[in-house]
């Protein structure tokens, strides 16, 4: 594996939005999550759990509801009042309306996906029709009192229950009139609140209604009489959020002390078609308030205010116990939010709203295996980047060089030229950017700091010169015709003379920058690209993928390499393929062509392609070889990965050099030291 | 009445009765619960004992009702036989045989004809549940069904056990895996908790199980205190459970509501814990029982329910959570450091009982009276804690004055020694603190001892220590200007060459006080604490010291630890004789000379009593139990009893109690095991089991009237037979005092029976025979098993009828008739009223 000395750095105090709600698509298998800060990420439930696609936030667009219609459209809305479509293939925004009812609270769309609902801060219940181009207002329902904070729709279409503060109405649709007003109890087990809040409410077929309160009930309403069947007491806070699974027979509610509860539909006795919902499993996995939950057909889905997205797969609904059966926490987004200056040991770190620019410590300290060498010099805070309005940061690059930063919101992209004069740093803004480059969905800047590459959100790739304290427009590669699908990855020959760009779907394009032409196209994958990178020297383009496969394609030859038609043959370590973290760095070190490395959040691999492949015997993880043992065994139980989990989480590793590593590292707990205190609960509950 | 050789040992009471889950009778109002070889049949209004089944030959491990018939109860024995009782008139019924030994009893009401038990085939650790088909025969002794094999590798203790409400299923659980059987299906489900979840803290291992009466719902305990709750369980794919989780260490069982709403569960924390509707949130409990709740169980009715204890302890509660009725057994879970004594008030057997409580005992009614609070502290119960300890009591001054002696030993550190004296008050019929002494001694107390004096004199107490002393306190005058008050204080400290003093005592008129120091023995006039004189024998330290009574109290007893018993003489103060004995209790009887030693040898221990006086022993028991015994007593009689045998004289006047190691309390018995079975008044429990209604109102007063009757005819009967004065049972009732007999309920029948032995010439109805008969139920039932074939054969006879033997016929129809009589005679005992 080689050694090195490893920067850790632990400075890069980046805390990632709170979840505000979940939205499950049956039918693409997709799940879109919408942050706090009004990030909406879609997730991809069958290509291993990953971050396909983000909208950026907004400052003003706090997102409170999100829905799914058709399969593929997705709304959402927001305390602005605005309805907003996602356009899915641009990653833009296709539009937004106005509600004109103040804050939106809920958004639902019927079972066929013709018309949308919203509920609205001034007691309205607003219906839209779905066109294929856009929402369109209908009409409204009977204005209630107080604001609808929860819509659902009957699954016939006929009926919607809404909830308010201290009452569940059910509407007509046809008519639009409330058919019942259901009262909740506002004092339960002697504790007596000012308000009960209907967080949720879930109609079944059977005109059931089930409603989630701040009382820490879950009740069950006939809406054919108004009213009360059964009450359930799960918890002393509010139960926030409730999700039914499509076949009705189990739902899930989460709770503010940070539970989410399995309830299911058991009949009574085996012989007797009686059923009743009990409550079964409690799933602790929050610390924090759970502020939505989805319920997917073999999955429990629930985000909140802790910043994870948990899901939690139903043990009797998942066919063969592989690693789709395990629990997965996702924290970190599945891009890249930091970049590197090699060449002066730059950090570059992407938040939000700002951007902030470190020099690396250094160290004249040598030591053994394992020493922690003191600093002779501090790692230093040179420059923060503050982006003015509302928007935040889609992606940011620093320079190799270290002299040139761009980055870009979902409207502008910024370029600025960093001069270093002894100690001091000034930085100069680059203006008068050309009219196509008002979004980038990623930027990369050739080795040699002279060329920048942009991928911009309607498909098209840019090439631009970088002139000192100026730029000149090279070639713009347009999109596939037909196409309009966003490059998310971009990744450039260290000789600047290839281009290798992948959107979410089809395959990875590979440009000649000298010729200005697409040069051949990698077949398209099942699983999406997570990342690319493309050797020195060989131009070998080493691509990895969300179900932890990795491929190695030549570009001269226009062809897999030998190695990655060996390892394809061969297949994959089994530990290997259940890694639930997607690769999200390739680098190549400069002197052992062999040497690939790579990084997912728990582990560090150095890919030695000279060694033999590990096959499903050995021991993949063998972090150090026994010193004590002799060279054979030492040789033979040796194999390509070498793994290092010392690290995690791992934001980023790459080499500085030959002989240095950086590694960035986010403790989980420091995250949780940075959220709002959770609610106080006793030991033992009690 | 039979002259047995020797005494037999027998077990007194005390057995446990927690080991198994009371039963409720169908009605509430009867509570059965096992104890050692019995099954005891109580109220569960009165806490008072109405019967006592015996009948089995070892411990009994399951009871259940009948489920086709309320009425009745069976039970299960490692002795391997199933019996079927009447409780209401403590009847045995039938007995089945099995065969094997059984450890649990289960019975569903959709297995009529079968029931199920746990037994052990092979290895030790291999318990089986199998379905024991009971045949429908009349004859009393039936041999079971083959058993059949529903679940195998089950857990021996019956709260791992339940069967479905329906009688659909059944669950067992062990270890890590709960077993479903279901016998529509004959197909058994298992569901194991998943080994990801068995990590280092988390002890998933199950404990009990409890099915729903009315819904398909497996409630289960577990190790870490939680509950789980499984339903769909028929679907080995589709199951799922519920957690419930409030107690902090393992469940130890749970019970369902009968009507299912709600669960009820204990454990260590003394709590019973109510789950409504089997909801986290809503909970009810009943805090401070006083001890680990070991069992729930739940009247059919649905209004009691009731928890056993690890203290021998059973409570009804009422369906509010209101506890009811108490009956507490012996408690015998701490070492017994005190010995035996009775308190001379109650006659009751002092103890150990609680930690740092002394229990009053009664043998007659095997029940505790009394607990008092010595050390006076919450009890943590946690291991590693060193606990203050109740080491010493005595009573005093014919139960005037408690003297008790707690101490605490760290490993290090000093010990904390306290005595405390508590004077009896009448008001309150209970002990009051009078004196408390801290640290009497520098170390160990090692013995204790009253002045039996006359009431005239000062009380005296005198305590001997280890740290070479032994002290004399008096009850002196404490008055001050605010009250009038008497304490105790420190008259005389005593030593002799700082040797540390092993034991003492006082002699039988309190004149003299005997003290050893290691070796040599001291004598001490009890007026002037003078030294009299010493005693040496240089045979090792003694260790116990006692006078005679009587007249041998000018013999002084000692009992060495080398194993020689001494005997010297006061007036000569010379060794009269001495034996090689190595004696771990010696006992003198306190209404005869008699001193009972028992003694340590290689066949366990063996009992000696004899008179100071005479160098032959009285008796002489080898192998009175198999293991050490610790402490005896001997209880004076109530009634001395006039026992002929020479080797039972001795149990004329006292009965002697010991308790071995296991902490079994026995006596002996003079009587064959037949002549224990007393009858007890079944009359009145007929009529118990009435309901209250307007025509029981009528109908009792015509039975007493009728009664009243009675007891008229009973006199004149008497008048015309003197010898019934001679009957032992009458001239009880007669000369005991009146506030110490029994019941007169339970007197009336042992009066009548008495009256019926009194008569030589055989009746017509045949009363001599029923009235052994009733005395002897076992034979009886033996006797009524020979009578089925013989009555067979009889029939057949009748049917061949050759004409010769038509007064052979005659003969067997009559004896017949007699038996019907009997039979008829034992469900009804108002025949007796009729004139």
């Amino acid at each position: 594996m080689g050694e090195f000395k490893v920067h850790r750095v632990r400075f890069f105090n980046y805390v990632p939005s709170g979840i505000r709600c979940v939205a499950y698509n049956n039918q693409s298998n997709r799940l879109a999550v919408s942050r706090t800060d009004g990030t909406v990420e879609i997730y991809n439930l069958s290509a291993n759990y990953f971050q396909e696609k983000f909208f950026p936030g907004h400052e003003s667009r706090a997102t409170e509801a999100l829905c799914w219609a058709k399969g593929q459209r997705l709304f959402s809305a927001g305390l602005n009042g605005e309805i907003i479509e996602y356009d899915l293939q641009a990653l833009d925004i296709k539009y937004s309306v106005d509600a004109f009812g103040g804050p939106i609270w809920s958004i639902a769309a019927n079972p066929s996906g013709s018309q949308l609902l919203v509920g609205c801060e001034d007691g309205s219940v607003k219906l839209f029709q779905i066109n294929p181009d856009k929402i369109q207002f209908e009409r409204n329902f009977d204005r209630q009192k107080s604001r609808i904070l929860s819509l659902s729709w009957h699954p016939s279409g006929t009926h919607i229950a809404a909830g308010s503060i201290d009452y569940i109405s059910v509407f007509d649709v046809k008519s639009g009139s409330a058919v019942h007003k259901m009262l909740v109890d506002r004092q339960y087990m002697g504790v007596s609140k000012r308000k009960c809040i209907i967080w949720g409410v879930a109609f079944l077929s059977d005109g059931t209604v089930i409603s989630v309160d701040s009382a820490g009930k879950v009740q069950f309403w006939d809406s054919a009489t108004g009213t009360l069947v059964k009450t359930h007491l799960v918890a002393n806070a509010d139960v926030q959020s409730i999700a039914v699974s499509d076949q009705e027979d189990s739902f899930v509610v989460g709770t503010a002390e940070g539970t989410i509860f399995h309830f299911q539909l058991v009949s009574v006795t085996s012989t007797s078609s009686e059923k009743q919902w009990v409550r079964t499993k409690p799933f602790q996995h929050h610390t924090h308030d759970v502020r939505t939950v989805a319920h997917s057909p073999t999955a429990l889905i629930s985000g909140g205010t802790d910043t994870h997205l948990v899901i939690r797969p139903l043990m009797e609904k998942v066919e063969v116990k592989n690693y789709d059966a395990a629990l997965r926490k996702i924290t970190f987004p599945h891009r890249r939010l930091i970049s590197c200056s090699k060449k002066r040991q730059l950090l570059l770190f992407q938040f939000s709203h700002h951007l902030d620019l470190w020099r690396l410590g250094s160290t004249v300290a040598t030591g053994k295996h394992g020493d922690t060498l003191p600093l002779s010099k501090d790692a230093d805070h040179l420059l923060q980047l503050k982006t003015k309005g509302p928007e935040n940061i889609i992606c940011s690059c620093v320079s190799p060089c270290g002299s040139w930063i761009a980055y870009s919101t979902a409207s502008q992209f910024f370029l600025r030229r960093l001069n270093y004069e002894h100690d001091n740093l000034s930085l100069q803004r680059v203006s008068k950017m050309p009219a196509f480059l008002r979004s980038a969905v990623q930027i990369m800047f050739s080795e040699d700091s002279t060329k920048l590459f942009v991928a911009s959100n309607q498909g098209s790739l840019h090439i631009l010169r970088l002139l000192e304290g100026s730029f000149k427009h090279l070639h713009t590669f347009q999109a596939q015709s037909g196409t309009v699908e966003s490059m998310c990855l971009l990744a450039i020959s260290p000789d600047g003379n290839w281009l290798a760009a992948s959107g979410t779907s089809a395959g990875v394009h590979v440009y000649s920058v000298k010729r200005l032409k697409l040069h051949c196209t990698v077949p398209a994958y099942n699983f999406p690209v997570t990342a690319l990178a493309i050797a020195p020297k060989t131009n070998n383009l080493v691509i990895a993928h969300s179900d932890q496969q990795i491929f190695e394609y030549s570009i001269p030859d226009k062809q897999y390499t030998e190695w990655s038609r060996a390892i394809q043959k061969q297949g994959f370590h089994h530990h290997w393929l259940q890694r639930d973290t997607p690769i999200t760095h390739i680098g190549f070190h400069p002197k052992r062509p062999a040497h690939i490395l790579l990084h997912d959040a728990y582990m560090f691999c150095i890919i030695d392609k000279s060694l033999p492949l590990p096959n499903d015997k050995t021991l993949l993880y063998n972090p150090l070889p026994p010193t004590n043992e002799s060279d054979v065994i030492r040789r033979r139980t040796a194999h390509a990965f070498k793994i290092s989990k010392k690290y995690k989480p791992l934001l980023f590793m790459d080499l500085l050099d030959e002989r240095t590593l950086v590694a960035v590292e986010r403790p989980l707990d420091d995250i949780i030291a940075q959220l709002p205190p959770p609610i106080k609960k006793k030991k033992f509950g009690t | 009445m039979e002259e047995a050789a020797a005494a037999r040992v027998v077990r007194c009471g005390g057995s446990e009765l927690s080991l198994r889950r009371a039963v409720f009778s169908a009605d509430s109002k009867y509570l059965l619960c096992v104890s050692g070889d019995f099954v005891k049949v109580y109220s569960t209004a009165t806490e008072e004992c109405v019967h006592v089944l015996q009948g089995h030959r070892n411990l009994v491990t399951g009871i259940q009702l009948n489920p086709s018939n309320h009425l009745q109860l069976y039970s299960c024995s490692f002795d391997g036989t199933i019996k079927l009782w009447d409780y209401l008139d403590g009847i045995l019924i039938k007995t089945f045989t099995v065969g094997h030994k059984l450890h649990a009893l289960f019975t569903h009401a959709h297995a009529e004809d079968s029931v199920f038990v746990t037994i052990n085939k092979e290895k030790p650790d291999v318990f089986q549940l199998v379905s024991v088909p009971l045949p429908r025969t009349p004859r009393q002794d039936a041999e079971a069904g083959e058993p059949r094999l529903v679940l195998d590798h089950i857990s021996p203790s019956p709260k791992c056990v339940a069967f479905g409400g329906q009688g659909d299923y059944v669950a067992a659980v062990r270890d890590f895996y709960l077993s479903v059987y279901f016998f529509r299906k004959k197909a058994t489900s298992r569901f194991t908790l998943s080994s990801s979840e068995n990590r280092k803290h988390a002890k998933n291992n199950f404990t009990c199980v409890a099915c729903h009466p009315k819904e398909d719902c497996i409630a289960t305990g577990h190790k870490d205190g939680k509950i789980r709750l499984w339903r769909g369980f028929d679907d080995e794919r589709k199951y799922t459970y519920t957690c419930l989780h409030w107690h902090h260490d393992l469940v130890m069982d749970l019970a369902f509501s009968a009507t299912g709403s709600s669960l009820l569960s204990g454990g260590r924390e003394s709590v019973l814990v109510e789950w409504r509707d089997a909801a986290e949130k809503t909970k009810e409990f009943l805090p401070r029982l006083g001890a680990t709740i070991e069992h729930i169980a739940v009247s059919p009715a649905g209004d009691l329910l009731c928890t056993s204890h690890a203290d021998n302890k059973i409570i009804v509660i009422g369906r509010n959570l209101e506890a009811c009725a108490v009956i507490q057994g012996l408690v015998r879970d701490s070492r017994v450091l005190t010995g035996l004594m009775v308190d001379p008030r109650t006659k009751a057997l002092v103890l150990n009982g609680k930690p740092g409580h002394l229990q009053f005992y009664s043998l007659q009614s095997d029940k505790q009276l009394y607990n008092l609070d010595i050390v006076q502290q919450e009890y943590i119960n946690d291991c590693g804690l060193v606990q203050i300890e109740l080491a010493k009591a005595a009573f005093g001054c014919f139960g005037a004055w408690l003297a008790t002696v707690e101490q605490r030993q760290e490993r290090e550190g000093a010990l904390e020694l306290q005595m405390k004296l508590w004077a009896y008050n009448k008001k309150t019929q209970g002990f009051l603190l009078n004196t408390k002494v801290s640290a009497p001694h520098e170390d160990c107390i090692t013995a204790l001892c009253f002045r039996s004096a006359d009431k005239s004199d000062v009380p005296t107490l005198v305590t001997a220590s280890r740290d070479g002393r032994f002290k004399v306190w008096v009850l002196a005058d404490d008055s001050d200007i605010y009250r009038k008050a008497e304490g105790w204080t420190c008259d005389f400290v005593g030593s002799y060459h700082k040797y540390q003093a092993t034991n003492c005592c006082f002699s039988g008129d309190g004149s003299l006080l005997a003290v050893s120091f290691e070796e040599t023995v001291t004598l001490w006039e009890s007026d002037t604490w003078e030294l009299r004189s010493t005693f040496c024998q240089r045979a090792g330290r003694v260790r116990h010291l006692c006078f005679g009574r009587l007249t041998c109290s000018k013999y002084l007893l000692g009992a060495t630890e080398s194993g020689t018993l001494c005997c010297w003489n006061l007036l000569s103060c010379a060794l009269e004789w001495s034996t090689k004995l190595s004696v771990s209790v010696m006992e003198p009887d306190p209404h005869s000379e008699n001193v009972a030693a028992v003694a340590r040898s290689s066949g366990g221990s063996d009992l000696f009593v004899f008179k100071p006086s005479e160098p032959r022993p009285l008796c002489v028991q080898r192998g009175v139990c198999s293991e050490e015994v610790l402490w005896g007593v001997f209880v004076p009689r109530d009634v001395p009893e006039a026992l002929t045998s020479e080797a039972l004289q001795w149990l004329n006047r006292s009965q002697f109690y010991f308790l071995t190691a296991s902490q079994s309390l026995l006596t002996f018995s003079s009587k064959s095991p037949e002549e224990k079975l007393t009858p007890t008044s079944k009359q009145l429990l007929a009529e118990e089991s009435l309901p209250a209604t307007p025509f029981y109102f009528l109908l009792g007063r015509h039975r007493q009237q009728r009664g009243e009757q009675t007891d008229g005819a009973a006199e004149s009967e008497r008048v015309q037979l003197p010898a019934t004065e001679n009957v032992p049972a009458v001239s009880e009732l007669l000369h005991t005092p009146a506030h110490v007999l029994p019941s007169a309920a339970f007197l009336c029948s042992l009066f009548i029976n008495s009256l019926l032995l009194a008569t030589e010439a055989p009746s017509a109805e045949g009363m001599p025979e029923d009235a052994e008969m009733e005395e002897e139920g076992e034979r009886d039932s033996s006797e009524e098993e020979e009578a089925a074939p013989e009555k067979a054969q009889q029939a057949g006879l009748t049917d061949g009828g050759p004409g010769g033997d038509e007064a052979e016929a005659l003969r067997q129809r009559l004896s017949k008739c007699e038996k019907e009589l009997r039979k008829l005679r034992r469900v009804d005992y108002s025949w007796v009223a009729v004139p």
